[in-house]
């Protein structure tokens, strides 16, 4: 049940929103209800060929040679495409916010570095066909010792998973991690009344939209294509396609709009730049669709992540010192991790004001399948484990669990770790309301409180 | 190339005639050949439920019924369910309830609904829970889903008789 607690903030706006708390229909509803709403795969085009991907069987291996003779041979094979056919074949998405080196190979050409990265592309008449002929393809390996987990990653002397980067961690303007620093958590500590570190792991999860990710390429007949998809990232895969396959962006027309369900699991560019490629180099429609197990093996999941936090806390509620190494596992590959990272470091506080902490946080490389954007990523994980953390603080020092976090909320004003300016502040409001719905009373000068500073 | 074989089948009420590819789902034939995209292929594999259609009366994974096996059968699938621009009750309940967010499993939960209300007018909650069983949602949440099919089967007109 939704209701409009009117009531607080009163004073910060004119009470003219009409629309707020009424209910709407939502515009493609009637579409869905009635099967008309058209999904990227609900096309198809006469002569349409479809693309099936040989992929690597091993976590970490160097490619000796690629046989494809066998499977062009094979009855309704099109073209088989390898590395040779792909103009610029090393790439990153964030290449396109200057987030590099280019990392990642769009066919494997000498390595190949995770279980289920591609290697060659198969084009032929009927779906069938094509997966006849990708069994067909012998790819000789050499089979490598592989990381399979962040720890082993960071060891020295572990194997390098990705030479690009030339270490295990991506490399930051800052140094090889992202760094908070705000206060002195070395005081913070030294006068706490306890001190609480514990550890947090979590595991990669798959988004598993219900429509699986795809495209399909038609091409116009004057060396300009079509591409029709249910990417999330509609101008990160038309501005990478277009550096992939070294085409201007006024070739390339991306028609997207309705997913199946995307989570974060469609904003990587993995499908469209081989499938227009392949297009282009056969002059015909090309369709590109993961099957359920490509979706759940070979699509980037959520980050598998390891987080330390250390608090000191004062026997009044007060946390007076965080101190954090967080840890995500970008795979093999970059793709968004970065930025997800990123976002963990600066986020570590929590909604809490402390005036003293200290955040580290790493982008790690392993031979497992790359990970990248879901729901609230970089942050998600990590605020489980910052309100396990917080109740386990509350029980330290036998205190209720939420009247401690009304202690340590943010209010507007107060500055944050990483030096912005708290503003429109809610956390007061929301667990004063929350504490009224679960019926976990607290204390009567905590539902006097308010997120306005003096309040 | 593949061996064609000719399929007539009832579609929503119309009499079709198409040539399929022997060995072809009746999810990809009615998709392709016979143009009806309602059904959608989530897994290709019996595991989703978003290719449910209705054959001859019952509730059928097209993933994994092969169209050849088809012919002489009457298919229904949610492309059907409107009459004249009217939308199904089953249709209407599903919009008014928010119980379709990205609309992939949509067809298939209505069909699946439809299979239920079709044999059992006044179904429980249980039997709702039961009869979806076989359907995978992955925006929504089961709830409201549960009870669009509630408020569809409350608002049947053959309900009283
Ligand atoms: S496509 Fe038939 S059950 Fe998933
Ligand atoms: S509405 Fe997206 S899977 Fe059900």
């Amino acid at each position: 049940m939704i209701r409009l607690a009117k009531e607080y903030f009163a004073d910060q706006r004119d009470d003219d929103l009409k629309q707020l708390g009424q209910a709407f229909h939502r515009s493609d509803v009637p579409g869905h209800v009635t099967g008309k709403t058209n999904y990227f795969a609900d096309r198809s085009f006469p002569g349409m060929l479809h693309l099936k991907m040989v992929r690597s069987p091993h976590h970490h291996a160097r490619i000796r040679s690629i046989d494809t003779s066998e499977a062009e041979k094979h009855p309704g094979v099109a073209r088989v495409l390898t590395h040779k056919d792909v103009p610029h074949n090393v790439y990153t998405i964030l290449i396109l916010i200057q987030i590099g080196p280019e990392d990642e190979q769009v066919l494997a050409a000498d390595k190949v570095r995770w279980k289920g990265e591609a290697v060659v592309a198969v084009l032929a008449d009927s779906e069938r066909a094509a997966q006849e002929a990708a069994a067909k393809v012998k790819v000789d390996y050499e089979v490598l010792p592989a990381v399979l987990d962040m720890e082993a990653a960071l060891k020295p002397g572990a194997p390098i998973v990705n030479e690009y980067h030339g270490q295990n961690y991506y490399r930051y303007d800052s140094g090889a991690c992202r760094k908070v620093r705000f206060g002195d958590v070395e005081k913070g500590f030294a006068e706490a009344d306890h001190i609480l570190e514990q550890t947090y792991r979590s595991s990669p999860i798959e988004q598993a939209p219900a429509e699986t990710t795809g495209c399909i390429v038609v091409p116009e007949g004057n060396d300009r294509f079509t591409c029709y998809t249910n990417t999330q990232a509609l101008f990160f895969s038309l501005d990478n396609t277009s550096i992939i396959l070294q085409m201007p962006g006024h070739k390339l027309r991306f028609v997207g709009g309705t997913v199946g369900g995307g989570f974060g699991g469609k904003v990587d560019v993995t499908t469209e730049p081989i499938a227009i490629l392949a297009s282009k180099l056969t002059g015909r429609p090309v369709s590109f669709i993961y099957s359920r197990e490509e979706e759940m093996q070979v699509s980037s999941p959520r980050a598998a992540e390891t987080i330390v936090i250390k608090d000191g806390v004062m026997n009044d509620g007060r946390i007076v010192a965080r101190y954090v190494k967080g840890y995500t596992d970008a795979g093999a590959y970059s793709r968004h991790s970065p930025y997800g990272a990123q976002k963990g470091a600066a986020h570590y506080p929590g909604p809490y004001t402390i005036e003293n902490v200290w955040a580290d946080t790493y982008c790690v490389y392993t031979n497992r399948t790359p990970s990248s954007a879901m729901r609230g990523f970089g942050v998600t994980i990590a605020d489980f484990a910052l309100e396990v953390q917080m109740d386990k603080l509350a029980r330290l020092i036998g205190m209720d669990p939420l009247e401690f976090r009304f202690i340590n909320a943010y209010r507007d004003g107060d500055m944050k770790a990483h030096r912005q300016p708290t503003e429109g502040a809610a956390l007061i409001e929301c667990m004063q309301e929350a504490s009224k719905a679960a019926n976990w009373p607290v204390a009567e000068k905590y539902l006097r409180m308010s997120s306005y500073k003096g309040g | 190339m593949a061996k064609k074989v000719p399929v007539q089948v009832t579609l929503n009420g119309e009499e079709r005639a198409e040539f399929v590819e022997s060995g072809a789902t009746l999810l990809n034939a009615l998709r392709g050949r016979f143009g009806d995209t309602s059904p959608k292929g989530g897994c290709h594999q019996g595991t989703c439920g978003a290719c449910s259609v209705i054959i001859d009366g019952e509730l059928k994974l097209s993933c994994l019924t092969l169209a050849e096996a088809c012919d002489g059968a009457e298919i229904v699938t949610t492309a059907g369910l409107a009459t004249n621009s009217a939308m199904h009750p089953l249709q209407r309940a599903f919009a008014e309830g928010f119980a379709a967010q990205c609309g992939f499993c949509t067809p298939g939960m209505i069909m699946a609904a439809k299979a239920l209300l079709d044999q059992k007018p006044d179904p429980t909650r249980e039997d709702v829970i039961e009869a979806l069983s076989g359907n995978i949602c992955r925006c929504t949440g089961y709830e409201p889903i549960i009870q669009a099919v509630l408020a569809a089967a409350a608002a049947s007109p053959h309900k009283a008789a």
